[in-house]
């Protein structure tokens, strides 16, 4: 094999594999869109809110502990120094959940047959006032975080590829990180049993029905407040489950929040309301992303390539398929 | 065609008592003082020109709509709205006047949601999927084949309903009510758009149902051929108020029916 065709299949999986993690963004995106109608601006957030909880847990932080220290002259920091890493994930996950039933409570609720973009707009408050409440709650610093999840090139593929440059060539292996292969392998899971859950069983039908039409759900007795909360706690499952991905790679830091936010594009790609359009979308944003940097990134002086132009491949999808590869057709009646 | 194991309604008592119901939307009076009663295992028909406050009254029945005055009796209490999960539990089902199904879904998934409020494993069981979960879900599944069967859909099982043609949507519809082993079925105008044909197996489904298992039926329809057919007893409503109400014969003759259905002359 060509020393090229090698670069471009490690650009490829690489791409892909990044692409995951915008596809496990945006399927948090498309459940909420599907089951409620709302466009969720916090997911984001969430996902940032996760990575800082379940950080807060593991090293036994203080919650609030900057303010109760200011108004009670205190010094507490830490209640104990570490805790196991899976009881520490439970603890976030239930704690994920609680948050999605106190905005079912404290937000949706109210909000209930509003128009599409006041429940838009309740969530871009949401997602400044959970910024708010994660910042005083667990502090702004940038974390480490460590679950266990090995990191690292993978020396296995490095050397298993090197042989198979042509003879005499310069060329070192391919790099591939550990950590993406482990976020592949537990995306892929996530999705398969999420599938499986919302086929076979009796809650995952109820999701479906609320999914499709909310009168006729209400007609068979389903609760949409349930199905809301359930929702919204997948949704921030989803979304710890990429925080801890994104947080073990580049620390628990504020601008996690923004990265959710190349979930966009990916939507538009695939559709808001299809999740194997969320996912495959999610795919070509991430493999276009790396191919572009690597051929036509050379040509921009600026570089950052990767920062804007999966916005640019949505933008062109737009003029040709504006409902995206897999959502439900724009018909206008007459 | 039988439907031996599905749940028997007993006849003839006061089911759902509606007294001086009025509905009104901003300014728009949709029912003005309507009043009746649904006596159990009864065919209900309500009927009216286009505009005359029907499906509001069945959506109020329902409780998709909370009337701005009036109370609904119902199971014993005097209620000033339903709620649409409470009514559901208590065994009203429902079909709607724009087909409202499940698109995505097959026909038999359609009908296991008329089977959801009866399922009793809880969300973690469910989540796991073994042992008690399998044999519910399986004991649930042959209800939802009884009713496959009755309405004639076994050769429409595995196919998404959103590309069904019209009156089979209906038929699912239908069906998915009937899933849930209802007392009080509401249908808002099952006939309408069909051919003569698929009228006829619908009137047979509806009568079949209300003689069989004592289903009380609530029924909108226009063909007045078949209200007449099949209605125990009849409501007319026109511009929200009640004009009229009896027996079939007695509607055929009832002058202000006759005046709301062709206009008065001026003579």
């Amino acid at each position: 094999m060509s020393v090229e065709l090698l670069n471009f299949i490690e650009t490829v999986l690489n791409g892909l594999m990044s692409g995951v993690m915008y596809s496990l963004v945006a399927l948090g995106f498309v459940l909420i869109f599907k089951a409620s109608g709302v466009f969720n601006f916090a997911q984001g957030v969430f996902a940032l809110f996760a990575a800082l909880t379940l950080v807060g847990y593991q090293t036994g932080q203080v919650p609030f502990a900057h303010v109760i220290n200011e108004l009670f002259g205190t010094n507490y920091h830490n209640w104990y120094a570490s805790m196991p890493n899976f009881l520490a994930i439970i603890l976030t996950m239930i704690t994920m959940i609680a948050l999605a039933w106190i905005i079912e409570r404290l937000v949706l609720k109210h909000l209930v047959n509003q128009d599409p973009i006041i429940l838009f707009m309740a969530t871009i408050g949401l997602a400044f006032a959970l910024e708010g409440v994660g910042d005083l709650m667990w502090g702004s610093d940038v974390k480490v975080l460590d679950v266990g999840i090995p990191s690292g090139g993978s020396v296995w593929l490095e050397e298993a590829t090197i042989g198979l440059a042509a003879e005499g060539s310069d060329y070192y292996g391919m790099y591939i990180d550990v950590l993406n292969v482990w976020a592949t392998v537990i995306a892929v899971i996530l999705v398969i049993t999420l599938a499986l859950f919302s086929q076979y069983t009796k809650t995952g039908r109820a999701l479906r029905a609320v999914a499709d039409d909310h009168q006729a759900a209400l007609s068979v007795g389903i609760s949409l407040r349930t199905i809301w909360i359930l929702v919204w706690a997948i949704s921030g499952f989803i979304a710890m489950v990429a925080g801890i991905m994104w947080g073990t790679e580049s620390g628990v830091q504020f601008s996690l929040s923004l990265i959710a936010l190349k979930a966009l594009p990916v939507l538009i790609l695939g559709g808001f309301t299809s999740i194997p359009g969320a996912i495959i979308g999610g795919l070509l944003i991430g493999v276009g992303e790396k191919l572009a940097e690597i051929y036509i990134g050379g040509y921009f002086e600026t570089g950052a390539l990767e920062n804007w132009f999966a916005y640019v491949m949505a933008l062109v999808f737009l003029l040709f398929r504006p409902q995206g590869l897999f959502g439900d057709k724009i018909i206008e009646r007459v | 065609m039988s439907l031996d194991d599905l749940k028997k309604i007993p006849y003839g008592k006061t089911s759902i008592e509606l007294k001086n119901i009025s509905l009104a939307f901003g300014g728009v009076k949709a029912l003005t003082d309507v009043s009746f009663d649904i006596k159990k295992g009864e065919v209900f028909a309500i009927i009216g020109p286009n505009g005359a406050g029907k499906s509001s009254m069945l959506n109020v029945i329902n409780g998709f709509y909370k009337p701005t005055s009036g109370l609904i009796n119902f199971a014993g209490t005097d209620r000033n709205a339903m709620e649409p999960e409470f009514a559901a539990k208590s065994g009203i089902a429902r079909t709607f006047q724009n087909i409202a199904l499940f698109k995505g879904m097959s026909t038999l998934d359609n009908l296991m949601t008329g089977r959801l409020l009866k399922q009793k494993q809880n969300f973690l069981m469910q989540a796991l999927y073994f042992g008690p979960v399998e044999k519910e879900e399986a004991e649930h599944r042959e209800k939802v084949e009884r009713v496959i069967d009755f309405l004639d859909l076994q050769s429409i099982r595995r196919t998404p309903v959103g590309s069904l043609p019209y009156g089979l949507q209906k038929r699912v519809e239908l069906g998915r009510a009937l899933a849930m082993e209802p007392e009080i079925l509401l249908l808002d105008e099952p006939m309408a758009g069909m051919n003569v044909e698929e009228k006829q197996d619908m009137s047979r489904f509806v009568l079949t149902v209300n003689n069989e298992l004592k289903t009380t039926i609530v029924l909108i329809e226009h063909d007045m051929g078949v209200v007449m057919d099949i209605s125990d007893r009849i409501v007319v409503l026109d511009y929200g108020k009640k004009i009229g109400s009896g027996l079939p014969e007695e509607i055929r003759d009832n002058k202000a029916v006759i005046d709301a259905y062709l206009g008065v002359s001026d003579e």
